[in-house]
């Protein structure tokens, strides 16, 4: 019977518990240095050390097992659905940090300003506040300070736009070109993918250092501050990680793997890049633009 | 290493040893006995927990622990039973059976398989290990709300990341879960063949994939609020404690069908079994458990009824929450409707099962009133409350678990079981469960709060019943750990079909069935279900 008949079981594998540990001790070592423990630190950075390690190992075996034709079209399907499924799960944590700015911006923000049934806590807690977004000044102004300005639109944010979405382009045209089995071409948009998604991230860490320095933006700047760097913020992780991925594929495209057929990995990571750069437009039209 | 390994895969039944079996495992019947193992495990820690709270209300006045221990109990109680006993015991189910009963050789993505496990046992020592910091354990009730949560001492950052561990457990089940049903099933074994317990896990893992992430970023909110200086839920810097409510019961409502669904299937497995009748109504089943799912998600404000919502919110969440009463009305009408005319017999997996089908029922009544708004301002965070999620969940969920137990161990252990003591074990958990809850909806009624360690005088009496149940119901729950030790180690032997009516491929295999079930696939017909 020919291998591609029977659907691959792995063999035991001591990748999953490796994973487990390692989350574990970053969990812990997360939760000491929060609690202003001073090994925490020591933790942490030996968890992520097991986290690379993990990722490393687990995924060479599994590109060693594909390599060596133990996959068949069963269970890339079983992959398929399975990175599909869980970039359904990345988008529903996203949706929880877009409610929240939502909430503040339609809700909470004007009911706090005496609007709907606001009117008592506004004439009691804040009489003073009023609505507006961006909020550059707080409900409770003595404990937070005004902020100058905001990031607007259309001008770094734009460019990013404009960079993400041609990053978009140039994966397609890297599929295309594996598909039609010309590697050198593949190779080349690859690169260039990368290149703009690190450029992006590049944009990204300016505009964060011109907001902290120069207008006293930050994470601490009442809600809109909370919503505008948690979503950019955890945006800017998935580029980062996208981009780590995209150039792990690309190291193997010029290592020689994927066949013109046979490339689920160079596809999954793809789909991930055009989730990070859809969630982007959301973030551009709602956090910078409207 | 390749051809090494399909060699070993075209003989049957070696298996690795020792230590080793278990920690690498990548078998899914290894990994669904030590999801069950593990949530009986965590079933008994928590159930101390719950011992502890019904001592302390045996009577009125503070007898045995301090209020902020107290607080502790309630919080851990309900994390630990929702989280690392209902909720992997239903894995571990899906885990073990729904392979067999689709034909398939085993989950979709093994290893992946074994890492959603091996979280489990560290995120509880992340959780549990919390007791012995300064601070105590987190004291501000399973649903974290803030700003109270945020008092949580050293506790607080162990709290949250353990939610986070779980919840990509949790995730990680649900995509292997989908991608086996969608993607593992025999020829012949078509979309609406699906075993009804199949079913209701796929819609599962959809509602688990949906909201598990939205709890994580509730979570990583109130890490941010308290260490990073944001104000998701600060109304001093433009935010809202009430946001907290909304993000958190969006995933919280969805949650509670976690818990349920995959019972309703079991529920929907052992009643034609034992009426010896195919399942009334297969579609209308199928229908009702993906309403019920997709409902699920806009219902939440029912949670929050006395928070200071707009008035037409709070209507359009009574209505909503009335609506889901439709679908699951229509699953008690089919479980009713399959027993209709049945030639039934009472084993144990019956009777949990029927005590469910009445039960649950009364949870479902007692859904009902508290989702109509006006009375809710009355009932809620009253003792009410507790006896309605207690008459679902315990008796519901619960008890499904108890009665797919006793259906499925003969199979898993190729024994039967101790059938007086297992009718022992059902009529003591089926009387003291009752006498627990039942009382406590008079308490609510009568104004007792929840969560609060002490009460006035006139509530002791039902307090005394109450607690007297919830002694004799967790004493009696060391039986069943009895008959399961004592099924392993021996007994009459199971055939592979073990019960007569029991229609479907898991039947076909032997009990226990070989290590690889299916390596070549079954071919299914319609025969293969038919009475
Ligand atoms: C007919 C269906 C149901 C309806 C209409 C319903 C309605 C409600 C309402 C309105 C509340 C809020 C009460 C309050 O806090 O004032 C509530 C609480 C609760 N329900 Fe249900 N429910 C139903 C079924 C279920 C099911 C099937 C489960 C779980 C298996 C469940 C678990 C819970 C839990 C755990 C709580 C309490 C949460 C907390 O505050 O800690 N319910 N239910
Ligand atoms: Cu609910």
């Amino acid at each position: 019977m020919a291998s591609k008949d029977i659907y691959f079981i792995p063999e035991p594998s001591k990748w999953p518990i490796v994973a487990s540990l390692a989350l574990f001790s970053t969990f812990i070592g997360g939760a000491m240095t929060l609690n202003q423990s001073s090994n925490g630190k020591y933790v942490l950075i030996l968890g992520a050390i097991g986290i690379i390690y993990m990722f490393a190992g687990w995924f060479s075996s599994v590109i060693s097992e594909s390599l060596a034709g133990n996959y068949n079209k069963q269970v890339d399907v079983s992959f398929r659905m399975g990175m599909g499924w869980f970039i359904l799960s990345e988008v529903m944590f996203f949706a929880a940090f877009f409610g929240a700015l939502f909430y503040a911006r339609v809700l909470s923000v004007p009911w706090l300003s005496g609007e709907g049934h606001g009117v008592a806590t506004h004439q009691f807690l804040w009489p003073a506040f009023k609505a507006s977004w961006p909020m550059s000044v707080m409900p409770n102004s003595t404990n937070y300070t005004a902020y100058k300005d905001t990031i607007p639109a259309f001008g770094v944010p734009a460019v990013n736009t404009l960079l993400l979405l041609s990053s978009g382009v140039t994966v397609t045209l890297a599929h295309w070109a594996l598909k039609k089995g010309q590697r050198t071409q593949l190779c080349a948009w690859l690169f260039a993918t990368v290149a703009l998604g690190a450029l992006f991230v590049y944009f990204q860490a300016g505009e964060y250092h011109h907001a902290y320095t120069e207008l006293n933006l930050k994470l601490s700047s009442g809600v809109y501050g909370s919503t505008f760097f948690m979503l950019t913020g955890f945006h800017g992780f998935h580029v980062t990680m996208g981009a780590v991925m995209l150039a792990v594929i690309l190291f193997r495209s010029l290592k020689g793997h994927f066949t013109k057929n046979d490339h689920f990995a160079f596809e999954a990571v793809a789909w991930y890049w055009h989730f990070v750069d859809v969630v982007w437009l959301g973030l551009f039209i709602f956090v910078y633009w409207l | 290493m390749s051809t090494k390994a399909h060699a070993d895969h075209d003989h049957h039944d070696h298996k690795p040893t020792g230590i080793k079996r278990w920690l690498f495992s990548t078998n899914h019947k290894d990994i669904g006995t030590m999801y069950l193992v593990f949530s009986l495990i965590m079933f008994f820690i928590g159930g101390s927990m719950a011992m502890i709270i019904r001592a302390e209300l045996f009577q009125p006045g503070l007898q045995f622990v301090d209020p902020q221990f107290y607080n502790s109990m309630v919080t851990v109680h309900a994390l630990v039973m929702i989280f690392g006993a209902i909720m992997p015991a239903g894995v571990g189910l899906a885990n073990w059976m729904i392979p067999i009963m689709i034909g398939a050789p085993d989950m979709a993505l093994p290893r992946m398989n074994n890492m959603s496990f091996w979280i489990m046992p560290f995120a509880f020592a992340l959780l549990l290990g919390t007791f012995f910091m300064e601070g105590g354990a987190p004291a501000g009730g399973w649903t974290m709300y803030p700003p109270l949560v945020l008092q949580t001492g050293k506790a607080f950052p162990f709290l949250i990341f353990a939610v986070h561990f779980l919840g990509i457990s949790s995730i990680m089940g649900a995509i292997n879960i989908i991608a086996t049903v969608f993607n593992m099933r025999a020829p012949g074994m078509t979309l609406m063949r699906l075993p009804l317990f199949v079913w209701t896990w796929v819609i599962t893992a959809f509602l688990l994939i949906a909201s598990m992430p939205v709890l994580a970023g509730a979570v990583t909110m109130l890490l941010t609020d308290k260490y990073f200086g944001t104000s998701f839920f600060n109304a001093a810097g433009g935010g809202d404690p009430v946001l907290f409510q909304h993000i958190f019961w969006f995933f919280g409502h969805p949650e509670v069908y976690i818990l349920i669904l995959p019972a309703f299937g079991i529920i929907s497995q052992i009643i034609p079994t034992f009426a010896r009748k195919p399942l009334f109504g297969y579609a209308s089943m199928v229908y009702a458990t993906a309403s019920i799912a997709i409902l699920s998600f806009f219902v939440w404000a029912h949670h929050m009824f006395t928070v200071g919502l707009p008035i037409n919110g709070e209507l359009f969440f009574m209505y909503a929450t009335m609506l889901i009463a439709v679908p699951t009305g229509v699953k008690v009408f089919n479980w009713v409707a399959t027993m209709w005319k049945g030639a039934m017999t009472f084993e144990t997996p019956m009777l949990f099962a029927l005590a469910f089908v009445i039960l649950f029922t009364i949870g479902g009544f007692s859904g009902l009133m508290l989702g109509i708004t006006p009375v809710d301002f009355q009932y809620h965070d009253t003792y009410f409350v507790v006896a309605h999620f207690h008459y679902v969940l315990l008796t519901g969920a619960v008890f499904a678990l108890m009665a797919s137990a006793y259906y499925w161990l003969p199979k898993w252990t190729g024994h039967m079981y101790d059938e007086k003591l297992a009718k022992i074990h059902f009529w003591l958990s089926a009387i003291f469960a009752n006498v627990l809850f039942f009382p406590q909806h008079f308490l609510g009624l009568a104004g007792m709060p929840r969560r609060i360690p002490d009460y006035s005088v006139q509530f002791a009496d039902f307090n005394m019943v109450s607690s007297l149940g919830g002694f004799a119901y967790g004493i009696s729950q060391l039986l069943f750990v009895y008959i399961v030790i004592k099924c392993v180690l021996g007994g009459k032997k199971a055939t592979g079909q073990v019960w007569e009516g029991a229609r479907g491929l898991e039947w076909t295999l032997s009990s226990p069935p070989p290590y690889h079930s299916f390596t070549k696939s079954p071919k299914v017909t319609k025969a293969l279900m038919d009475y």
